[in-house]
């Protein structure tokens, strides 16, 4: 099956996804900048969406974005910020920063453009529609112990929370 | 499959296109004359008595936070389910220990009172 | 499809993992019992985590005994390596973490945060420096390292009060986090170029990757070990990225200073470890130059900076970093040289026995510092300090025994680890470096000897006896023993590190060398 105008839907995506992050950092409304981060979190959905993997997609929406996102907004609830919407943005060596940021991004250009033919094939080619039974027989069969641990991170997860957070325990 | 996800792109774009256009023709065509009591924000007609941002207790925050956590454990039932057959009784008894685990930590944040409202 | 999933977990894979079962069996009985222990009784939660880790070490034993009769090393499809070198840091994260919980009992009393969660986030956070020991698959390396990481950062900022503990947390989380980020990217880089992420696949991928470009390794590939090494070095407190050490040392309740500084250094030079010398192996033309700029850096950043210090948990913080500078030297002995030549042998000795007699002298030290705190003394300080000798003349001059030791004096425990570090680096050829790690050893004399001096000669600022508890006394006595028994008599140790070493000679594991 040949997907459909890839070329233009990728370019769209990773320009929102970029477009959302320059949106988090410029914006001086916090809340503004939790929503453009929900902005790009959508777009790299869509791009998993291209990549044939149904399954991360919705895990990145349901998770990320439905999820994370709600804990971001919480917090900016929580702590009152009408202070650092007073506060300067940047700080004055903010064009250092910007030059810092162009050089790492040539250099990342530069070493993936030169590389590019060194990453093989894809080696696991999960057949169209089977995303999430072929992530089911690498988590439940090859990866198991680390999924099994995988339950204890979020276990000290959860006592983490409650240890920090709660008034009283 | 990508191509199946056409429509969601339409019905997002014209979302994204219309919600904008009509914001803007709205502001290009009415009046606008903001008087400072016109700006007030609205509290049952009395002038506004204190900041809107005012202390918020924390169990909101814990509530979310206990939510994405368990909301990661449903994550990892999704996948299990679908290959439920295949995996057997030993897929049951693996996803057991793990909900096991997680089930421990309920355990404890219901003892602790992480989950009361009051 | 697969069909029969239950070909990838049998009976020998159960057997080698029963401790980290066991270990996590008691870290949720601590849980759910702690719920029904009344608040004079919380020290039963210390007796269960220590019944915990005798348990485990148990398992580690009978794991042991059964690697004889295994023919291979990797259990659970290739996911986890249980050879003696893994056997050597289990009992190594089993003994720090139970000197660390006969600390912590009284000084929780003291500080009134005595809850049976940190008692089983330490064992938690054991149960994932043994994953990241054992693990031979980058993703459960990662999870192994993330499960210790977050239990360490709940553990570091446990004193909820103290503004001190939630800043040291909050920093500590923040870089960790940083560093888990970018290190999971360089590993992601590493699955992009060889389609596994078993280390073994990983690294049999670069050699052939190596052969094919002639020995130099293309621009991903740096780009990947760049991001790798930030990761693994940030875990170790390596210069330049040592800065949260010593705020997150300074923060912490001392006895999870003393837990940080000893077992998580350990599991994180046994990541490093297995990262570097079984993974990357044969990028090492690449990661020594690397590393000998950041062992050199580390080392004279972390003595410099330990010179002004006044607190006595940063100066010990900065004085880790130091050590780990020292450690770092092994590694880059041991990476110089073609495999079976003895300074690769030399440098993993060095290594693995400066983490043993490291843990128990820094145990020791940073003990002393806890049982200074009592209800109106924070015991920070170097004034603090001042006059021990006349307050507790046993804990004294069992700190001046650790601080001796740290310092590398003879007679002492610390005096082997620098030893065969040394050797290897004159064995590779390295001498300007192994001169600069003696030079750096005596620099770091002064302000050990600082410590001491305000220990004996200033008068002590308040003249009672300094009382200290049974779990104490006990965990100074196993410190103070091992640091004197091993630097006066080190045979059986370093027949145990050689015996660990053994495995090296494998052919499996020679060949993933080449």
């Amino acid at each position: 099956m040949q997907p459909v105008a890839t070329t233009f839907f990728f370019y769209l995506l990773a320009g929102l996804a970029v477009l959302g992050g320059v949106l988090v950092i410029t914006r001086r409304n916090a809340v503004h900048s939790a929503l453009a981060l929900i902005l790009t979190l959508l777009s790299l959905a869509g791009l998993y969406l291209m990549l044939y993997a149904p399954f991360v997609a919705g895990v990145q929406i349901i998770l990320y974005a439905g999820g994370i996102m709600v804990l971001f907004l919480f917090v900016i609830m929580l702590v009152s910020i009408e202070k650092s919407q007073k506060e300067e943005q940047f700080n004055k060596l903010w064009l250092v920063g910007l030059l810092a940021a162009i050089a790492l991004g040539g250099l990342f250009i530069g070493v993936y453009v030169k590389g590019k033919a060194l990453f093989p094939e894809a080696k696991v080619v999960l057949e169209e529609g089977n995303n999430t039974q072929g992530i089911a027989d690498y988590l439940y069969g090859h990866y198991l112990f680390t999924f099994e641990i995988a339950s204890l991170l979020l276990l000290v997860a959860i006592i983490g929370a409650v240890v920090m957070a709660k008034k009283r325990i | 499959m990508p191509q199946n996800y056409i429509p969601i792109f339409i019905f997002l774009a014209v979302v994204g296109i219309l919600i904008p256009l009509t914001l803007l023709a709205a502001k290009l065509v009415r009046p606008e004359n903001p008087s400072r009591t016109k700006l007030m924000p609205y509290e049952c007609g009395i002038d506004p008595v204190d900041n809107a941002r005012g202390r918020y207790t924390v169990r909101y925050y814990i509530v979310a936070i206990l939510f994405v956590v368990f909301d990661v454990e449903t994550i990892f039932l999704f996948p299990w389910a679908v290959r439920y057959k295949a995996l057997g009784v030993f897929g049951l008894v693996e996803m057991l220990v793990f909900l096991l685990i997680l089930i421990v930590g309920y355990i404890w944040i219901w003892k602790k009172g992480a989950l009361e409202w009051v | 499809m697969i069909s029969n999933f239950s070909q990838f977990f049998t009976l020998a894979d159960y057997a080698m993992v029963l401790p980290i079962i066991l270990l996590t069996l008691f870290a949720l009985g601590i849980l759910l019992i702690d719920l029904m222990v009344p608040a004079e009784w919380k020290w039963s939660n210390a007796v269960t985590a220590l019944i915990g880790i005798a348990f485990a070490a148990g398992a580690v034993c009978k794991a042991q005994q059964n690697l004889r009769l295994m023919e291979s090393p990797f259990v659970l499809s290739g996911s986890m390596i249980f050879d003696r070198i893994t056997i050597y840091f289990f009992y190594l994260f089993l003994a720090g973490a139970a000197v660390a919980i006969l600390t912590s009992v009284h000084y929780l009393e003291v500080e009134h945060e005595h809850r049976g969660e940190y008692y089983s986030l330490m064992l938690f956070s054991v149960v994932g420096m043994m994953c990241m020991a054992a693990g031979y698959d980058i993703v459960l390396i990662f999870i192994g390292l993330e499960l210790m990481a977050i239990s360490t950062y709940v553990l570091v900022g446990f004193l909820r009060r103290d503004r001190r503990s939630n800043e040291a947390a909050l920093k500590y989380l923040l870089l960790g986090a940083f560093s888990s980020g970018i290190f999971a990217y360089g590993l992601s880089l590493f699955y992009g170029l060889s389609g596994t992420t078993n280390l073994g696949g990983i690294g049999q991928a670069l050699a052939r990757h190596m052969e094919a470009n002639q020995g130099h390794p293309s621009p991903v590939a740096v780009l990947a070990l760049l991001t790798t090494a930030t990761g693994l070095l940030f875990k170790i407190a390596a210069v330049p990225f040592h800065q949260w050490a010593p705020d997150a040392y300074e923060g912490a309740p001392t006895s999870i200073t003393g837990f940080m500084s000893v077992a998580v250094k350990a599991a994180g030079w046994a990541m490093l470890l297995r990262v570097l010398v079984w993974g990357l192996y044969p990028l090492r033309s690449v990661y020594v130059p690397l590393l000998i700029f950041v062992s050199i850096a580390t080392m004279t950043a972390a003595n410099f900076a330990a010179l002004t210090q006044s607190n006595l948990k940063r100066l010990l913080a900065y004085s880790s970093i130091a050590h780990v500078g020292y450690m770092l030297l092994g590694l880059i002995a041991l990476a110089s040289v073609q495999y079976p030549a003895p300074a690769f042998f030399d440098g993993l000795k060095g290594i693995l026995i400066y983490l043993l007699v490291y843990t128990f002298m820094n145990l020791g030290a940073f003990a002393v510092i806890t049982s200074l705190r009592n209800k109106d003394v924070i015991g920070d300080e170097l004034d603090d300090i001042a006059g021990l000798f006349q307050r507790a003349p046993v804990a004294a001059v069992m700190m001046l025994a650790f601080l001796l030791s740290l310092a590398g004096i003879p007679p002492l425990a610390g005096f082997y680890g620098k030893y065969f570090i040394f050797l290897s680096l004159i064995e590779s050829q390295h001498y300007i470096l192994a001169a600069l790690g003696v030079a750096y050893s005596v620099f770091g004399l002064y302000y050990y000897l600082k410590i001491a001096n305000a220990m004996f000669m200033r008068p002590a600022l308040d003249q009672e006896r300094l009382p200290i508890s049974f779990g104490m006394k006990t965990a100074l006595g196993i410190s103070a023993l091992l640091t004197v028994f091993i630097g006066v008599y080190p045979e059986p140790f370093i027949r145990a590190v050689n015996w660990s070493l053994g495995i090296v000679h494998s052919g499996a594991v020679a060949e993933l060398m080449r």
